[in-house]
């Protein structure tokens, strides 16, 4: 390899740390993705003059239909649908890491002396491992988010020791294929569990928790990259490899936190379960409102606080929100929005959301700050949320959600929920909130019932 | 060239703790888009596809499998970068509102 691509590649490098840098803030954020896009140019060009490229043909159609094939999904996409496209490109990025580990695992087996011995094999297998292992769980998760496949938990008798002896299969291959790599006729086999493991391990997760795989599922997806790194002796795929793993560590502490669960619950718990013995069927009386009564408790309020939930996006409500905002704001109005970061389908999916929308995202404000100000805020009206809202994370030991961080909507002097009916949301478990005596239930879909309210709300605005 | 370990893990190490303190600063509100972006970068492993289905006595498996891996990081390069860009220009300060 040439010296100087070497240099191409620690500038590469250098790029692609300013790029995650300049994302700290909206501000600067444009100029990390054009940094991103720089690094990446220059990390292509380095690999091209890295040595003697043959085989141009196949090089330039898959570039040119990886092109053709990434410009629509990224215009046409729409932003509820993010999270599939997320868990789609983890799994291609996977698949690349996977297939390149096993190219090279096939190809060397004519020097395997040389080039397949000790560490080669295991940065190999780690990435081949990781890499088909995120392919197909990557998959799983994306049919469960476009909700092809159940959000329920599937589960079945002993499954955690049914995938331990398997994990412990595949890891028994691969040791074996690293004491004796010439023995290709198990390498069929690794692969064929690695697959297998990835579907197995995302099916018996629920919906609900989701955001923490897709961060979990781009952790692996990083490091399986950066294992390719060092199979290939390649600086620039282990620092690219490690700075994605890392984010993907970060993004799914922040989301377990969030949930108050550990990382071995989510993947081994089977949340949303068991709740349904502990229903006490005793009959609670709940206040509702028509949008007449909301709408005037609105126009007296001086200060409103929104909380929304994934429902908003599923009744694409975001558009008759910000028409909403924009009517109470001019009414002098302070609207502020409530962000828990569980909140949509991946961590910060709200946000997107809502920016979509065009709602400044200074008037987004996450869990943390907001909490304070709800005991001094009018109303909360609270719209497709419902778990992150559950008073019970606080009081209720017995309860699944006990000690989940939730906001402090029920401290508003007054409560306004959106809600279709009174079913329980993704976790099954019944919300005390709609029972207080300050909370109206506002029956409606979240569009139709914010149409509404705003037709009720008389444009005289700045009157 | 020589294959070294103990760099390679070196590194790995340097590169992991300056990824956790960048991105624990990253703004919640980014959290999407900082995911799309990551995931664009860790198509690096173009890199390694460029080198399996480049070389020169890459077998047919070889070029098989690399021709799938680049279209399949190619195409993760471009869509995340534009999408990244599409969801990062939607944010927007209350000032710039007409």
């Amino acid at each position: 390899m040439p010296g100087f691509v070497q240099y191409l590649y620690i500038i590469s490098a250098g790029l692609f740390i300013l790029s995650l840098k300049w994302m700290n803030h909206p501000d600067t954020s444009r100029r990390g993705v054009f940094a991103g896009e720089i690094g990446m140019l220059v990390a292509i060009t380095g690999a091209f003059l890295a040595f003697d490229v043959h085989n141009w043909v196949w090089i330039i159609a898959a570039f040119f239909i990886g092109t053709a094939v990434g410009i629509p999904i990224a215009y046409i996409m729409p932003m509820t649908a993010v999270p599939q496209r997320t868990a789609l490109s983890h799994a291609c990025g996977a698949l690349a890491a996977a297939l390149v580990g096993t190219a090279e695992f096939y190809q060397r087996q004519a020097n395997a002396a040389t080039e397949l011995h000790g560490f080669i094999m295991v940065a190999l297998m780690i990435e081949t491992l990781l890499g088909f292992l995120t392919f197909t769980g990557s998959l799983m998760a994306m049919g469960k988010l476009q909700e092809v496949l159940p959000q329920r938990p599937i589960t079945y008798r002993n499954q955690n020791a049914v995938n331990f002896i398997l994990f412990a299969i595949a890891l028994g291959l691969a040791v074996r294929l690293i004491l004796v790599p010439t023995d290709t006729f198990l390498f069929p086999f690794f692969v064929a569990l690695s697959l297998l493991f990835g579907v197995l391990l995302i099916i018996p997760i629920g919906g609900a928790d989701m955001p923490t795989v897709i961060a979990i599922l781009n952790s692996y997806a990083g490091l399986s990259a950066c294992a390719m790194g060092f199979a290939l002796n390649n600086q620039l795929l282990v620092v690219a490899g490690a700075l994605d793993g890392s984010s993907g560590l970060i993004l799914s502490i922040i989301m377990c936190k969030a949930m108050n669960r550990s990382f071995t619950n989510v993947l081994f718990g089977a949340f949303g379960q068991i709740q349904t013995s502990s229903a006490k069927q005793e009959q609670r009386t709940v206040r509702s409102a028509s949008p007449e009564e909301a709408a005037s408790i609105l126009e007296s309020a001086s200060s409103v606080i929104i909380v929304p939930g994934y429902g908003l996006a599923v009744a694409q409500a975001q558009h008759k929100i910000r028409e909403l905002y924009d009517n109470l704001m001019k009414r002098g109005v302070d609207v502020k929005f409530a962000i828990h970061p569980v909140a949509g389908r991946m961590p910060g999916h709200m946000n997107v959301l809502l920016a979509e929308a065009d709602i400044p995202y200074d008037r987004l404000v996450e869990m943390d700050e907001i909490n304070g100000e709800f005991p001094q805020t009018d109303v909360a009206l609270v719209i497709g949320a419902n778990d992150v809202t559950n008073p019970k994370a606080r009081t209720d030991k017995g309860s699944p959600i006990y000690g989940m961080p939730i906001l402090d909507v029920d401290k508003a002097r007054t409560v306004m929920v959106i809600k279709r009916s009174m079913n329980p949301g993704f976790a099954g478990i019944d919300n005390d909130l709609y029972y207080l005596d300050k909370t109206l239930m506002l029956f409606g879909d979240a569009k139709g019932f914010t149409s509404e309210l705003l037709k009720e709300l008389p444009a005289r605005a700045a009157a | 060239m020589e294959f070294n370990l103990g760099l390679g893990l070196f590194i790995f190490m340097l590169a992991t703790f300056i990824g956790l303190e960048v991105i624990r600063k990253v703004s919640p509100l980014l959290h999407t888009p900082l995911m799309s972006l990551t995931n664009a970068i860790s198509a690096i492993s173009v890199v390694g596809a460029i080198m399996i289905t480049g070389s020169q006595g890459a077998s047919d498996l070889s070029k098989i499998l690399g021709f799938i891996a680049i279209t399949a990081v190619v195409t993760n390069i471009v869509s995340g970068f534009l999408i990244t860009d599409r969801m990062v220009k939607m944010f927007k300060k209350r000032e710039a509102k007409k």
